[in-house]
């Protein structure tokens, strides 16, 4: 393995991910109540998993480049589709987390202000619930 | 010099310690929504060390399963937060 | 009509989707072109094909559950794409951020009401993920009917709809409504 620009590029990559990663891991047990938590934990690993899939990408399409078999090209786009994957699912988790920690009662540590205290919340009817009639022919409201 | 895979298991090994650490607040945690949150952060970096062998391994079949494994963790994710939240809705 | 179109769409999607993790996997290897490795044979399409039209006969009322097909523009698609560049600037600020409190514990945690002004719910949807991904805030709750999100800051300021959303309603705009 000799330093050609390419390998520089994916080690850096790898480092990135390494310590972000552990910046989450740690935040999650520095930080006071379970929605500051989620701040490290959310976006500091999902940043770092995202760099990690960087770092395959990368990697895969050099040896692509260099040997030209189909199966490196392969393993950079399932790479590619597990990032995407994780990008999507992880802040829709957070946000699950919160809103059921905020149902439950847990009150933000060190609050300055908390406006969803006492908010009147407002849900639409599950569009599954409805019964098979013209509603699916209406189009959109 | 150090190859690419040598980095690639290596990376997997501090992603075990680091799950290993985020266990630590699903014992500890408070409340059960903390525990809800390290169980969260362990199913992301499950899926990152899992690209790592799998780039280490050439196995492309390791990255198909991460894909599926984000997408299930995600859906566990989701009941036990409606489990918490609470049957009325 | 609108059913054989949800039905078209979730089957282009589905098989999108195929013909994209198949790519490049190696397996017409009867011709002699440089490119049998990389496209596809003749069965894997018409495998996928098949499969594509088991998955929108079953998820069709999923995907497509309002009726309303403004997605099937390929321009609001370039436009989602161009957006993921902003919102990685915005995440690698957002991760420095988290860096710098975990260090230094320089807290002020609040929750914070915010109106975006947005109207359909992918809109919302991307906003809410944005939002979450990007410096000092995280998406707790939303009001359904009126669309307003409520917003965990951890250093509340002032004028909260135009800090933390003001950045991404102008991109959401363009291709969710």
């Amino acid at each position: 393995m000799t330093l050609t620009l390419a390998v520089v590029v994916i080690i850096i990559l790898l480092y990135i991910s390494w310590i972000f990663n552990g910046l989450g891991t740690m935040g999650l047990h520095i930080f006071p109540d379970v929605y500051t938590r989620l701040h490290a934990a959310t976006k500091c690993t999902t940043f770092g998993t995202m760099f990690m899939s960087f770092t395959v990408i990368a990697y895969s399409t050099r040896l692509y480049i260099i040997e030209g078999e189909a199966r490196f090209l392969n393993m950079a786009i399932h790479t590619f589709i597990a990032l995407i994957a994780l990008l999507v699912t992880n802040p829709t988790g957070a946000h699950a987390i919160a809103r059921a920690a905020h149902k439950m009662g847990i009150k933000p540590a060190e609050a300055v202000k908390d406006d969803l205290e006492g908010a009147d919340l407002q849900q639409k009817k599950p569009v599954m619930m409805k019964k098979k009639d013209t509603s699916n022919e209406e189009g959109d409201k | 010099m150090i190859e690419f895979t040598t980095l690639f298991y290596g990376s997997a090994l501090l992603f075990g310690v680091l799950i290993i650490i985020c266990a630590l607040r699903v014992f500890l945690g408070p409340t059960t929504p903390d525990r809800v949150v390290g169980l969260d952060t362990i199913n992301t970096l499950v899926v990152g060390s899992m690209i790592a062998l799998g780039a280490a391994m050439w196995e492309t079949l390791f990255i198909d399963i991460a894909i599926v494994y984000a997408v299930l963790s995600f859906i566990t994710t989701l009941f036990i937060a409606k489990y918490l939240e609470g049957g009325e809705d | 009509m609108k059913r054989s179109k949800a039905f078209f769409s979730t089957f282009l999607f589905a098989l999108f989707v195929y013909l994209f993790l198949t790519l490049a996997a190696g397996q017409s290897l009867a011709t002699e072109s440089p490119w049998s490795e990389i496209i596809w044979s003749f069965e894997e399409i018409v495998l996928g094909i098949s499969i594509s039209l088991l998955v929108a006969a079953v998820t069709n009322h999923i995907l497509c559950r309002k009726r309303n097909f403004r997605m099937m523009n390929p321009g609001r698609w370039v436009i989602m794409l161009a957006y993921t560049i902003p919102l990685f600037f915005e995440m690698a600020k957002a991760n420095f951020d988290v860096a710098y409190r975990v260090n230094t514990g320089n807290i002020e945690p609040g929750i914070v009401k915010i109106d975006p002004d947005l109207k359909t719910d992918l809109g919302v949807t991307f906003l809410a993920n944005s939002i979450t991904l990007t410096p000092g805030t995280l998406t707790v709750d939303v009001d359904e009917e009126k669309n307003e999100l409520y917003i965990h800051w951890i250093k509340v300021g002032e004028d909260p709809t135009e800090t933390i959303s003001g950045r991404f309603v102008k991109w959401i705009k363009r291709f969710a409504e």
